[in-house]
């Protein structure tokens, strides 16, 4: 509230290149409103935050060292990493593939398709576990039984994280000018060749943000592999339920270094992510 | 006076906009505050209107400081160069909408916002929404909007900037008979010389954040203080280390006393008015133009190559250049 | 050919992954006719859950909204130190697993915390009760009103609302009748991505109810807790309910969604 220099009647006028810093409108408004939004957000999110990393580590890194590698923990962290890993390459693949055929092809239904890619958003992810075991699980019309085994839990992790990559590749291509095609195919580039000189290079910075945040989702994701991975330990049991099953055991400082492992992996990418989109920004 | 500006300081971060300014606006008067882009007009006219704090210095209106008065509570009519118009709004409801923050009773409104639409001719469409008008009708609607609540004064921010070049001639000529009609203290910005000098009555040179000099449109036009608003005013053409207005250069075939003498390079005949371009000998190459009228260019039957003697006529405002 | 070929792979990735599933279990519920839905879906403990959820639901909207509309002015009207730092901690609810959030808030406010302690004392419980399953709810789903309004926001400028000013209304004169309309469908979209998501809400909402049946249990739980106990017809019903609603959710976007 003091920064108001309009308030300091002989502020001298500032120079170009001079020390002055920008003079911000922060009125008693501002800073009241401030000060309500970073309580309502310390409250809900920070404070609790914190008091997991903190209750994971105040009785030494040694402690929380034994607690992430007793061999149920370990192995649920191992196969999250593994299956996010896998899930996330899918996607990237899959994702850019769909959202290519989105933005470039023509075919009657197409905006139903459009539509249905962001229902893995609004669906429960209850429901999403249920609904994959419907179809994969022992009463499968298919004859496909997935349920309690490791290619169930990436197939929930994939349902549940399918629109990152198409969502964000999907506006980059829609911006990709045609002209740029054309003027490579008139110097003489095959199709291929224009996809993989000019489009993907375009693409990259999209497609790499998209899988990190797919990434993220599958690591912390609990609710859809719950029914599906029938919480197996050493098998199937993903970090999220086995951080679950800690709790409800009242392990809470087990719990809370695993939480903490979570919550690292799940900022490591978030800040991939940041390096990706400022790069992304920078070529764009 | 409806305002007064004293020294008034502003900056934005580090780079300062307004330095010491104090401009002074007389009751019922059309004012222009005129400069280059980036030379402050716009910041001051909303450090009149209070959309902007300044640093140092001190805004009245009619008599009352309103330096710490909020945009609110001062008065005020503004036009934004963009109309800000009420998108969700009906023209009606835009230009209702001070009169229904002032809780007036719904019959004045009525009559008073069908009233206002008839000044600017937008009667027919009171139930359009912005997005259904013209460039110049939501420029119009913006002015009625600002006229509705009877403001002490009436600031317009490049009122007709974002428009083409035909209608903004029309609207200036508007601005102009309107502003007769109403009598409403009103101060605009402009960077089109030729916008200030038809519709103003006072004109307020700013450039560089400073005040360079204020008058009517024929002082500054004919006595400006220095070559920069000389040069910013109207055309301007250099003989003899002086800088003189081409219209005000007398041309002759035959030598004139204390005359200059010069080359024709080009004659560019535009209708009735004729460009003589020339190399004025001792002037290192820099070329000269006087503008002369048709006939005269026949009469001396001006062609390249011609030699012939400049000398500014006895009225013309000269500068001298080498003082700068 | 090679069109052909990525149209296929892409319809046939969708239809295995997402379409037949969901139809699958649609067909499944209704398979008997609507009247076992209805019977399973009007259980006392259906109802019970339904009733629940809307509540929770309900208060996590409208806080989310409120604080959603607050920050976002802050964030683009406002200038303030630390405004990016602000802006990076609304989107991390988005990167916490929802485990981790209920583990987060017992650690804070269940009856051994201190925080919680000293509000039990009060007689005001948290943990395993009303208030701690909307604040598990307003974490999870924290940023979406934020992010559906910046941008609209940012594109709307301030110009109206200081036109608005000048003409002498207040600040909550220009907001109800400038910002406020100017806003409403991208606030209509956020709130509507904020309600479904507070529906659907499962692992945060599990860890701090202690999924109580009959007390603290939403619609989520209850499909988890039939299926677990082999009520297939309810858990199906109840999951065939919620995915209506997020079909519905998946629509109601589309409409509000800003078109670019």
């Amino acid at each position: 509230m003091t920064t108001d220099t309009a308030r300091r009647p002989l502020s001298p006028p500032r120079t170009p290149g001079g020390e002055g810093r920008p003079r911000p409108r922060f009125s008693t408004g501002t800073a009241t409103g401030l000060g309500v939004a970073v309580l309502y957000l310390s409250l809900i999110v920070l404070i609790p935050l914190a008091v997991v990393v903190w209750r994971s580590l105040d009785q030494g890194p040694g402690f929380f060292w034994r607690a992430v590698t007793t061999p149920d923990a370990w192995a649920a962290l191992t196969l999250t990493v593994v299956a996010s890993a896998i899930v996330a390459l899918i996607n990237l693949v899959m994702g850019t593939i769909i959202a290519w055929v989105l933005v470039r092809d023509r075919f009657p239904g197409k905006a139903v398709v459009d539509t249905i890619i962001d229902l893995p958003f609004a669906l429960p992810t209850i429901v999403a576990g249920l609904v994959l075991l419907a179809l994969y699980g022992p009463e499968s019309p298919l004859g496909v039984n997935l349920a309690y085994t490791r290619a169930g839990v990436v197939l929930a992790l994939l349902f549940v994280t399918l629109p990152f990559v198409i969502r964000t590749v999907q506006p980059v291509l829609l911006e990709l000018d045609a002209d740029v095609e054309q003027a490579a195919a008139s110097l003489g580039a095959s199709p291929f060749q224009i996809f993989r000189r000019i489009i993907l290079p375009n693409l990259v910075p999209a497609m790499l943000s998209g899988t990190a945040l797919a990434f993220t989702r599958a690591i912390a994701e609990f609710g859809s592999t719950v029914l599906i991975s029938g919480n197996l330990p050493f098998k199937t049991q993903v970090a999220a339920v086995n951080l679950f099953s800690q709790i409800e055991s009242d392990n809470t400082t087990g719990a809370a270094a695993i939480s903490t492992v979570l919550l690292a992996v799940a900022l490591a990418a978030l800040l991939l992510l940041d390096l990706l989109q400022r790069w992304g920004n920078r070529r764009g | 006076m409806a305002i007064e500006v004293r020294d008034v300081t502003k900056s934005f971060g580090t780079t300062p906009v307004l330095r010491d300014v104090s401009v002074d606006v007389e009751s019922g008067s059309l004012t222009a505050l005129l400069g280059p882009s980036g030379g402050g007009k716009s910041t001051l006219l909303r450090v009149i209107a209070g959309l902007e704090r300044p640093d140092i210095g001190t805004v009245h209106i009619s008599g009352v400081d309103a330096t710490r008065l909020s945009p609110q509570r001062r008065d005020v009519g503004f036009v934004f160069q963009h109309y800000a118009a009420f998108k969700h709004l009906t023209v009606f409801r835009n230009v209702a909408f001070g009169l229904e923050i002032r809780k007036r009773p719904k019959d004045e409104i009525r009559e008073r916002v069908m009233e206002l639409l008839e000044l600017v001719h937008l009667e027919k469409l009171a139930d359009r929404y912005p997005s259904q008008l013209s460039g110049g009708q939501r420029q119009r609607m913006a002015l009625a909007r600002a006229l509705a609540v009877e403001p002490k004064v009436l600031l317009l921010d490049e009122p007709f900037g974002a428009l083409d070049a035909q209608v903004r001639k029309e609207l200036r000529t508007w601005l102009r008979r309107l502003h007769d009609e109403v009598h409403v203290t009103t101060v605009f910005v402009t960077h089109d010389q030729e916008e200030a000098i038809e519709v103003a009555d006072t004109i307020v040179v700013l450039a560089d954040g400073e005040v360079k000099q204020v008058g009517s449109p024929a002082e500054v036009y004919d006595h400006p203080v220095d070559p920069f608003v000389m040069r910013f005013l109207g055309p301007v053409t250099e003989i003899g280390g002086d800088l003189v207005r081409p219209h005000d250069i007398e041309i002759s075939a035959s030598p004139l006393d204390g005359g200059t003498p010069a080359t024709i390079a080009r004659v560019v005949r535009l209708g009735f008015e004729v460009r003589v371009e020339v190399e004025v000998d001792g002037q290192d190459g820099r070329e000269a133009w006087v503008q002369v009228t048709r006939e005269l260019a026949d009469r001396l039957g001006l062609a390249p190559g011609d030699t012939v003697t400049l000398r500014p006529t006895p009225g013309a405002r000269r500068l001298a250049l080498s003082a700068v | 050919m090679a069109r052909y070929g990525l149209r296929t792979l892409a319809v046939v990735y969708l239809l295995f992954l997402l379409v037949l599933p969901v139809i699958l279990i649609i067909w499944r519920t209704f398979a008997g006719g609507l009247a076992p839905f209805a019977e399973a879906l009007t259980s006392p403990s259906a109802l019970h859950a339904f009733q629940v959820t809307v509540v929770v639901a309900g208060w996590a909207v409208v806080a989310n909204t409120v604080f959603g509309i607050g920050v976002s002015l802050l964030l683009t009207r406002h200038s303030f130190p630390g405004k990016r730092l602000l802006n990076a901690f609304i989107d991390l609810p988005m990167a916490v697993s929802p485990v981790v959030v209920g583990l987060a808030l017992i650690l804070v406010y269940g009856r051994f915390a201190p925080v919680g302690g000293l509000l039990e004392s009060w007689g005001f419980q948290v943990i395993f009760s009303t208030p701690g399953m909307v604040i598990a709810t307003v974490f999870v789903s924290m940023p979406l009103v934020v992010r559906a309004l910046v941008p609209v926001l940012e594109e709307l400028g301030d110009e109206q609302e200081q036109a608005a000013h000048t003409l002498g209304a207040s600040r909550l004169q220009s907001f109800l009748r400038i910002t406020l309309p100017g806003i409403r469908w991208a606030l209509g979209y956020g709130v509507v991505l904020c309600l479904a998501r507070s529906l659907g809400e499962y692992g945060a909402v599990a860890v701090v109810s202690g999924r109580l049946v009959d007390q603290t249990q939403t619609l989520t739980l209850f499909v988890e807790e039939r299926f677990q106990n082999f009520d297939q017809p309810a858990a199906f019903a109840a999951a065939t309910a919620l995915a209506l609603v997020a079909v519905l959710t998946l629509l109601l976007t589309k409409l509000l969604r800003p078109k670019d």
